[in-house]
């Protein structure tokens, strides 16, 4: 009995995180411009109107060029200091973790408004590359979580061989550590990736009245006006999210991921 | 090879740019926030430097009491609501095959990953009354005719919970594989159903990750900065809203900064009580 419970309990679970999204799926093949559940007809316009309409088109290659730079940028910060940790005794560059983690840890309002100010401030407020910079420093947690779990992964009588037959820093770097931690890398880019197309409040508050990403675009929409691509583009980034973490999940260990993470974010 | 201290100045090399960046992009701009908490606003959206207290003196309104004190309690109500969903839940995964686990890892996280304002959409549709769940009972029979069910309070912690519980799962999910399995194997030997052993084996053992998860859970939910504005009425508004809408709507970057540096002061609070709870946790 309680086994066909448990079943009932996961049925409800799944169904009550599913459910926005089959709403919004149905809304999406709408024919004509209607935002209606059950839908009226069948098309997927809305799909193409994400790729043709010069508007949305910009958003979403404006959403991919700042995820993708400032996943990277955000890899970039979190690198050197995962590696300077693990490798070095020094208590108090301890300090530059805890500032890693902050962004993520407190109220996103927080990170947003403070970076606002900031640019205001030194009169960069608006240029596209301030979104890539606050975007990094906002996701930079998910790299260095998951490289700071990469690295005490690492056997370190790997590195001491190494060092013994005469390689620096720099050798051990390139050709022991680096092939080790590449699949931490490759996980804390692509969470910080998926999670930087889905953001909005900090790009809105960093460059909202210059440039619209795709979640900037679909707030806009929802207060000057309903199409069914709102929909489509929801279910456009449902989809990436899940094909980008099922493939961290096909590549790397995401129990053993999630088990640290979290554990590290406390 | 052995960890030692940095010898060289050169040692110190790889921390240079990312120190670098942290401090330039966040603790200059967390500096920036506090200084003009202080400021004198002008006309037209300005500020000017100033060291006046004016901003926080605001606070001491019953309008900010009512607001603060809905905040604090929309949060609690999202962290029970999320935690009461999610103990059952995660410990039920964390037994299921390794296989299946994957599957609603990548399922959560994807959730999880969604920002406020899809989620926001997505729910304000489900509540509409021309796409909404209500044109489903229709079509069943159950109700005579579609209607909407936004804004109302209702809606707020629905948004609220879904976009917490798959936080809350994987916060409590690295404890609760390292559960040992063999407490409720004793408990079941001895005659318990799985249920009775759930209660009196499994939650009294993660009593102190289950205070923590609540606490954690309290600050995501603090920090939702969309849901209450799409999906409630005026009077649903939570801090994180009323300093969105005051930095972008008004222009009042001083009172908003001064609500941000309030509100990281609560959050700071709790994230010492949460360490604190699991300092006395590893005690015990």
């Amino acid at each position: 009995m309680t086994r066909a419970l448990s079943k009932i309990y996961f049925v409800l679970i799944g169904l009550f995180l599913a459910l926005p999204m089959i709403v919004v799926a149905g809304v999406s093949v709408n024919e004509k411009q209607t935002l209606a559940f059950p839908p009226k007809g069948f098309s997927l316009s809305w799909y193409g109107e994400i790729f043709l309409n010069p508007e949305w088109r910009s958003a979403l290659f404006a959403s991919l060029t700042l995820a993708l730079a400032s996943a990277a940028l955000a890899v970039a910060i979190a690198l050197p200091l995962a590696w300077f940790l693990w490798r070095r005794i020094a208590p108090w560059a301890n300090i530059f973790q805890i500032l890693g983690i902050a962004p993520f840890t407190l109220p996103p309002v927080i990170t947003a408004l403070g970076l606002l100010t900031f640019w205001a401030t030194t009169g960069f407020y608006g240029q596209p590359w301030t979104a890539v910079v606050s975007h990094a420093i906002f996701f930079v947690t998910l790299p260095l979580v998951t490289l700071s779990l990469g690295f005490t992964a690492i056997d370190r009588s790997l590195v001491e061989a190494a060092a013994t037959m005469g390689a620096d820093d720099r050798t051990i770097f390139r050709t022991v550590v680096l092939p080790l931690i590449l699949p931490y890398i490759v996980s804390g880019y692509a969470f910080a990736f998926v999670l930087s197309l889905n953001e909005y409040i900090v790009a809105y508050m960093t460059v909202g009245f210059t440039m619209e990403t795709l979640p900037i675009k679909i707030f806009n929409a929802l207060r000057y006006g309903y199409t069914p691509t709102m929909a489509s583009v929801t279910i456009l980034f449902v989809a990436t999210a899940a094909v980008i973490f099922s493939l961290v999940a096909r590549f790397g260990d995401l129990p053993k991921l999630l088990g640290a993470m979290s554990s590290d974010d406390t | 090879m052995r960890r030692e201290a940095p010898q060289r100045f050169g040692d110190y090399a790889p921390l240079f740019f990312p120190a670098t960046m942290l401090i330039v992009f966040f603790v200059i701009p967390f500096a920036t926030m506090i200084a003009v908490s202080f400021f004198q606003r002008q006309q037209g959206g300005f500020y000017v430097p100033a060291f006046e207290f004016s901003n926080y003196q605001r606070f001491l309104s019953l309008f900010f009491a009512n607001v603060l004190g809905f905040s604090l309690m929309l949060a609690v109500a999202v962290a029970i609501c999320c935690v009461l969903l999610a103990v059952p839940f995660t410990y039920l995964l964390t037994r299921m095959a390794r296989k299946v686990q994957i599957v609603w890892l990548v399922a959560l996280l994807s959730v999880l990953s969604l920002s406020e304002v899809i989620i926001g959409f997505a729910w304000s549709t489900l509540f509409s009354r021309t796409a909404g769940i209500t044109n489903l009972l229709v079509m069943a029979g159950i109700m005579s005719e579609a209607k909407a069910l936004l804004p109302s309070f209702g809606a707020v912690l629905t948004g609220m919970v879904y976009q917490a519980f798959p936080y809350t799962v994987l916060v409590l999910y690295p404890a609760l594989v390292r559960l040992d399995p063999t407490l409720t194997e004793a408990a079941r030997t001895l005659g318990a159903s799985p249920i009775k052993a759930f209660f009196t084996v499994v939650v009294p053992a993660l009593r102190n990750t289950i205070t923590a998860t609540l606490i954690m859970v309290f600050i995501f939910a603090l920090g939702s900065y969309l849901l209450p504005q799409l999906l409630g009425r005026p009077q649903h508004w939570t801090l994180s809203v009323l300093i969105t809408d005051q930095a972008i709507y008004q222009s009042n970057m001083p009172f908003a900064a001064a609500m941000a540096v309030f509100l990281v002061l609560v959050t700071l609070g709790l994230v010492g009580l949460t360490i604190l709870a699991g300092r006395k946790g590893e005690a015990a």
